[in-house]
Order: structure tokens, then sequence, then C-alpha cells
């Protein structure tokens, strides 16, 4: 765990301005950072030896309705060296949920993207493809969204 | 003459077909006979699970678990109870953790074996099969001992499983792994050496150690490429460090290795279920945590307060503290992971589920482009994927 918290330490020092928020549960910690600096900070993450977050375990989206910046964007890394795992977190408002597209650093971003996109409504910034994934092309709504009704659109509940 | 013209042929395989494992829609670019290109469809079995989790109390979700990997129930039963307990500090008995090992390695070897007949299959062997089911009835018989179900088990229970071991259990286990190596071996003498497996397989469906990193591979996929990757040895869960095995690695990371690196996996779990044979443990199979646990049937029907207690926490749940989790494991698919975020309500704030076959699909199109037809279906069904698992 104290290991974990030199991730956190390292971030910190190297990106003062980029780092948001830092936290902790269970032994598990992670860091919000601004979404400018989220390919910075995740290539760091990756390409640093000390580090080397090689693994992209996945991506997803939370939705905190009505709290603004509403969305957060959760990047579970994982290193195939030390065997490490890591998370980071971006923030975004509900006007504009964009964030940079991770693709070009570890691949299987991919399909992660395009289900956060297809479920939750988070755009990628230069992703390849991104299209729904899970439900049909021509569905509307993101139903992992808060407004979005358990039983679907046109119900209440 | 006129000049010969070249152009690609969309070829639509599935949704429907035995090939695809279940409901699959893939979109393969032909040039002739070799994949150019190709676009899996997911999606047909989307039931929204995520969004379910998100109305249901912790208790009342264990089995929708069981609906996602039905090759290997009682592993997702394993990565969601882990990850709630996790989210309450829930300390889980030693006999309890004994016993999960010993449900979800019989599930390993129960998926690994329909996945070795299906895939024999797929390559043309129609013989495994039908050993290899006949195993799996075995085990079937066993989980059924347990808990009732068959393939869909839901015998975990947060904080440890929901009865004890059934008297007679550990003999009857006893007497499938003194039998089950055999078989193992004999499957073996119908496919390793044989020519014409080896002609369908080797060198077929490559996935580099570098390729295997960058798409997420994991289990069986990862290993085949030459990754030693294994939860159970990286990041130990439920006691899996007391037990001695090995997690097979091959480097050329083609549909052979995948085949090589399960076939030895059924001989390590065959390994860990005897030693948690000779090591189990006495004492409870439920954690003693009231404000988790529901008391014992026996006093719900004698005593007033255990039943208020059975009710309150089976209508009402329990409240996790605030904060967030996440907690994977390895499943005979590769890291299964549960990402749980708690608000302090009875009911996930979110919860997100990280199926290893969704993500080892993804490797797909990487590994056929510029094979044959007829190998793409060798390496699909070399991922092992369950649609369940993957569609959500």
């Amino acid at each position: 765990m104290s290991e974990e918290r030199t991730v956190v330490e390292t971030l910190q020092e190297r990106f003062p301005q980029a780092v948001e928020e830092v936290g902790e549960f269970r032994g598990q910690s992670w860091v919000v950072v601004r979404k400018e600096n989220l390919l910075e900070v995740c290539s760091f993450l990756r390409d640093e030896p000390e580090l080397a977050f090689d693994f992209l375990s996945f991506v997803c989206g939370v939705d905190y309705l009505p709290r603004e910046p509403r969305f957060e964007v959760v990047y579970q890394l994982y290193s195939t060296k030390s065997h490490k795992r890591f998370r980071v977190k971006t923030r975004v408002n509900s006007q504009d949920p964009t964030v940079p597209s991770v693709t070009s650093l570890w691949a299987t971003a991919d399909w992660h993207e395009r289900e956060t996109f297809d479920l939750m409504g988070i755009h990628f910034q230069n992703h390849p493809d991104l299209r729904r994934i899970l439900l049909p092309s021509d569905w509307v709504g993101h139903p992992l969204r808060k407004d979005y009704p358990l039983r679907g659109p046109d119900r209440t509940s | 003459m006129e000049e010969s013209r070249s152009e690609t042929l969309m070829l639509n395989v599935g949704p429907h077909h035995p090939s695809t494992h279940g409901v699959l829609r893939v979109l393969v670019e032909l040039d002739g006979e070799r994949v150019v290109d190709l676009k899996p469809d997911l999606g047909f079995l989307h039931r929204g699970v995520e969004k379910l989790a998100e109305s249901k109390t912790y208790h009342q979700f264990i089995p929708v678990t069981d609906r996602l990997d039905y090759m290997a129930a009682s592993y997702n039963n394993f990565a969601y109870c882990l990850a709630v307990e996790e989210l309450l500090g829930l300390e889980v008995p030693p006999r309890a953790q004994y016993i999960r090992v010993l449900i979800g390695e019989l599930n390993r070897i129960f998926s690994h074996l329909f996945w070795l007949g299906t895939h024999a299959h797929d390559l043309g062997a129609m013989t495994p099969i039908f050993y290899a089911l006949r195993e799996r009835e075995e085990i079937m018989n066993l989980l059924e001992m347990c808990c009732g179900g068959r393939l869909t088990q839901t015998y975990f229970r947060i904080g440890g499983v929901s009865a004890d071991l059934p008297e007679g259990f550990v003999e009857k286990v006893r007497q499938f792994t003194g039998h089950f190596p055999k078989r193992v071996d004999e499957y073996e003498t119908l496919l390793t050496e044989n020519p014409i497996w080896k002609e369908r397989a080797v060198g077929v469906g490559v996935l580099s150690k570098e390729d295997a990193i960058a798409l997420g591979a994991s289990g069986p996929m990862a290993r085949g490429s030459g990754l030693a990757l294994d939860v159970r040895k990286t990041n130990p869960y439920s006691s899996y460090q007391d037990f001695d095995f090995e997690i097979p690695v091959f480097q050329e990371g083609d549909v052979y290795s995948r085949y090589l690196v399960r076939m030895e996996e059924l001989r390590q779990s065959t390994r860990i279920i005897e030693q948690v044979l000779d090591r189990l443990p006495d004492g409870p199979y439920l954690a003693e945590a009231p404000r988790v646990v529901p008391p014992p049937k026996e006093r719900t029907l004698s005593e007033i307060e255990a039943l208020i207690h059975h009710f309150i926490l089976y209508q009402e749940g329990f409240r996790p503290p605030v904060g967030e989790v996440y907690v994977c494991v390895e499943s005979p698919r590769g890291e299964m992971g549960y990402y749980l975020v708690s608000d302090g309500s009875p009911r996930p704030y979110r919860l997100k589920i990280r199926p290893p076959a969704f993500v080892n699909l993804e490797s797909l199109a990487r590994m056929s482009r510029g094979r044959l037809l007829a190998d793409l279906i060798a390496i699909l069904s070399s991922v092992d994927i369950v649609l369940a698992e993957i569609d959500r």
C-alpha cells in the first residue's frame, strides 16, 4: 500500500497543477486529474519505468447528478511488472462531457470508451471509431445516466 | 484482354451460428478466403445489468451475477462478493474461503471442459465433446449437492457461502479428482499430437506479448502469449497463497498455446482442489457480522428477534460506508473485476463489471487479419467467449 501512496506523491510532485484531488479507501488510492492534463499524466504513468502501468483494466463513467462537474471518467490501471493497481479519474460537466481518448496509449481503450460513450454519453476526442457498442445504433439516450428511467425511456420509474 | 478486377466481399457471420458460441455477429471483409478486416457486432444479449444493480440491494444482486458468465457462474459470485466484502471491510472465515476456492476451481474445470469440447468440435474433432461433457456432468452433480443449482449455482453469500458442504461431498470430490487427471491424459491423446489438430492450431491466430498487454488480454489468452499473469498468484485472494500450483505459460501466442494452457490448467485446478480437501479447516462457513449477514435459518424459525433481523436485512439491506473499490479475480477467462461505488445507501451507486471475455474478444481482429476464414473460426473459439458476460 505504501508503494501505491508513492504513486500519488510522484504524481503530485510531477504535475502539481494537474492533480485536483487524491483519495484512498481500503488501501486503494486514486487521483483526480484535470482533463486537459489527462493524456500527459496517463502517458507518464505508462512510460515511467518505476510505475509502468502498461495495462488498462477498464474505462468507465460514473454519473454524480446533480453535482457539477457531473461525470467522472475512471481509468483502472495495472502494471504487469510490479502487479500494482492504480486509478486515475477525471471530471467533466454536463454541458461538455468530452475527454481525450487514451486509445493511443492503450489499444484496449477502444471498446471501453465506446461502451462508456454508449451507456453514459461521454464523448472521447480522437477516438478512431466512436460508435455505440452494446445498444442498437438508433438508440436514444444513455441508460447508465441517473436521469434515465430504469425501465426504459417511456416509463417514469 | 480485359484487366482483372479485385474487390473485397463482406461476409456476415452469425448472429445465429454454432461457431459464434451464442449471439455474436461478426462482419468479415474477405479478399478471396483471406480476412482483410472484421468488426464484431455486440449487444444481442445486453440486459442492462449494471443499471439493474443500482436498483437492487447488495444481497439481491448476487443471483444476477450468475447470469453473466454462466459457464463459471460461481466465479461471478466470487468476484462480486469479494468486492462487497472489501467495501465493508468484512473478513470471511477460513473455512468459507477454502470452500470458495474449491467451488471456484470446480467451476474452472467445468468451464474449460465445455470450452475444450466445443473448441475441438469447431475445428472438426467430433469426439472430445462427448468425453468432456461426461466429466462436466460429474461436476454439475457435485455442485447440485452443495446448493441445488447445476448451472447457475448462487452458492456464495456476502460473508461466506449459503450452507456448509453437505455430508459425503468431500468423498465424492475425491473420487472425481482421483480419476480426472487420467481423463485429461485421454483428451490429450486425441488432440495434442494429432497432425490434423496441429495443422489447424499451430501458428494460427498469433497474438504477440506486446499486443496482449496493449489490448488488455488476460487469462489463458495472456498466458498463451508469454505473459505470466494470474490474479491468483499476483494478487492472491481468498487464501490462494496457501496452495501450491503452477501457472502454465506458453510463448507462441497461437491457438495451440491457448489450448495447451487450458489443458494444463485442468490439472493444476485438480491439484488445488486436492489441497483444499486435505486442509479444509473447521469453523463457520459464514462470517459473524449481524449487520450484514442474516441469521441462520433455524433461528429465524424459532426466535422473533432473528426473524425481524432476517426481514430487515432482506427488505432494507445494509449500508456500507461511502467509498469505492475495484476487486478482481482470475476467472476461467481472465481478469474479472467489479468496481463498486457506494454512497452509503443500501444499493450500489455504481457497479462496473470488467468482463474478461469482452476485453479478450477485442483482440480478434488483430489475430485474424491475413488469415483464412476457416482460421477465424478456430481463433474465435480459442478466445473462449461467453456472450452473456460480454453483453451484460
